[in-house]
């Protein structure tokens, strides 16, 4: 079974938060999310500087075998993109938690966010 | 629809496969990486579970003739050992299946449709064989297909085949099949073994009844570990027909697509003396044009940005709509975007620059020259 990992949130669209504090938080996309989808290829972030809403499409996830729209699981301003990841999407697969990571968000609005606990228990994920 | 299982799903199972609908079949999409898969394909061998395909015997003094009839191709014209690439349509010329059949023996054929069509193909063979001295026997349910794909595919079959058979391997050549001792838990069973596929690339598929499919699928794995052979799901089997430009039934061929227009004109034998089903109509077809100066075609699309074409997708020229996706999706053994497509004749040749809409977004494709992928020989 994929990883949930407890210390951060998740969005019903399977993207996860960092739950830290102070400062922009990292998003990216669930191993779950990353395992559904196969082999990515090819991802489209938003801009840095760009504002994103809570609950909209911010830019998408292509794998071999699919598409999926990335959604923004807070509102605010972008602040930095992982190139590392628009590089070799492979890192969303191999390491969706950490090298995996996709963008930064100074967040003046959280949508509603799940817990890992919860997350899991709603996606067939292992704490 | 029913839920049909392979003779090997415990073995998918125990491999880790996640699987997926196909045809009513549950059938290993992936084990662990399609792309991993693929690689392995192109560059090693993968193995593969075919056995939702469907098989079907015709055997009779009026075999060849039967064919002839029920088929578009000029099947009586093949020697014994060798296949051959058909159509089965129907009487408007649509496509009911694309299969390969193979002569067996004077008066005796196996006939191989896809999963999907397997009952609807053994039902019209049954229905057009009335006028002809042939049995039609389907053994789909109790026949098992395993394939080993990659250019180590040879190396790997030797190893489970006797010394004295080699040259029965060896000398195999593309699209023929032979009869072929294979060691299935040290017991040598004579099965039949094709040199065809459906991945651009060298390799086999061996017929085997189910009850023995599970030991021989273990022994060529065994045999093929140290040659780089893993076990292939069928996302990796569609890229890899895909980069081939193999056209997948229920993509690029339907009931409502004609051999004219899907490319597939040398197919159709008109040159046959005999009736068969779909003449009149696909004569019909080819004389007005269809799929060269009239109506659509099918083509190669090569993505000049990094976003993938999907099946279904829109393909427009200056904002117009000039056609549609079949298949798509980023190629991993080339590194850009390819698709297949019907698109309105005057916008299929090759360098043509094209648009499709990815999802509100147009980005420009290139018509270029079936298959993107062809093996170093």
């Amino acid at each position: 079974m994929s990883k949930v990992v407890s210390e951060l949130k998740y969005s019903a669209e399977h993207e996860w938060v960092a739950a830290d504090g102070a400062g922009p938080v990292g998003i990216g996309i669930s191993a779950v999310a990353a395992d559904a989808l196969g082999d990515i290829v090819y991802v489209d972030l938003p801009e840095v500087g760009s504002t994103v809403t809570a609950g909209e499409t911010c830019g998408e996830v292509e794998s071999t075998k699919s598409v999926s729209d990335l959604y923004a699981p807070v509102t605010g301003e972008v602040t930095e993109i992982n190139d590392g990841v628009v590089a070799d999407p492979a890192l969303i697969n191999s390491d969706p938690y950490g090298a995996g990571w996709l963008f930064k968000v100074a967040v003046t609005d959280e949508g509603p966010l799940m817990s890992a606990e919860e997350y899991a228990a709603t996606n067939g994920g292992e704490l | 629809m029913t839920e049909n299982y392979t003779a090997l799903y415990d073995q998918h199972k125990k491999a880790g496969a996640s699987f997926t609908d196909f045809g009513g079949w549950q059938m290993p999409l992936k084990y662990t990486s399609e792309l991993a898969e693929h690689h392995a394909v192109r560059n090693a061998a993968g193995l593969f579970d075919l056995s939702h395909m469907g098989e079907v015997w015709v055997t009779g003094p009026d075999a060849g003739a039967f064919l002839d009839y029920a088929l578009a191709g000029k099947l009586s014209a093949i020697a014994v050992g060798k296949a051959k690439y058909s159509l089965i349509c129907d009487a408007d010329g649509g496509i009911i299946d694309d299969l390969i059949s193979y002569r067996r023996g004077e008066e005796e054929y196996l006939v191989v449709p896809n999963a999907g069509n397997a009952a609807q193909v053994a039902a019209a063979l049954a229905e057009r064989a009335a006028n002809f001295d042939v049995a039609v026997g389907d053994v789909s349910a109790e026949t098992s297909l395993i394939a080993v794909q990659g250019p180590s595919a040879e190396a790997i079959l030797l190893q489970l085949v006797p010394a004295e058979q080699h040259a029965l391997v060896t000398e195999l050549k593309y699209y023929a099949a032979v009869e072929v001792g294979i060691a299935v838990n040290d017991v040598v069973q004579t099965l039949l073994l094709a040199r065809t596929g459906y991945t651009g690339e060298d390799g086999f598929e061996i017929y085997v009844p189910n009850d023995d499919a599970a030991r021989l699928w273990e022994a060529l794995l065994d045999a093929g570990t140290v040659h780089g052979l893993i076990p292939a799901g069928l996302a990796c089997r569609d890229s890899l027909r895909l980069e081939a430009g193999m056209p997948l039934y229920g993509n690029e061929l339907s009931s409502r697509v004609n051999a004219y227009a899907a490319g597939l004109g040398p197919v159709v034998s008109l040159a046959k003396e005999s009736d068969f089903v779909g003449r009149e109509a696909l004569a019909a077809i080819k004389a007005a044009g269809v799929g060269s100066t009239i109506g659509q075609k099918l083509v190669g699309l090569k993505g000049l940005g990094r976003r993938a074409a999907r099946g279904h997708y829109p393909v427009l020229k200056d904002g117009t709509l000039v056609g549609e996706v079949t298949s798509g999706q980023p190629s991993p053994t080339l590194g850009y975007p390819v698709a297949m497509a019907y698109v309105d004749v005057e916008y299929s040749e090759v360098g043509t620059v094209l648009d499709v809409d990815l999802r509100g977004k147009a980005e420009q494709f290139e018509v270029v020259s079936l298959p993107f992928y062809k093996r170093a020989r």
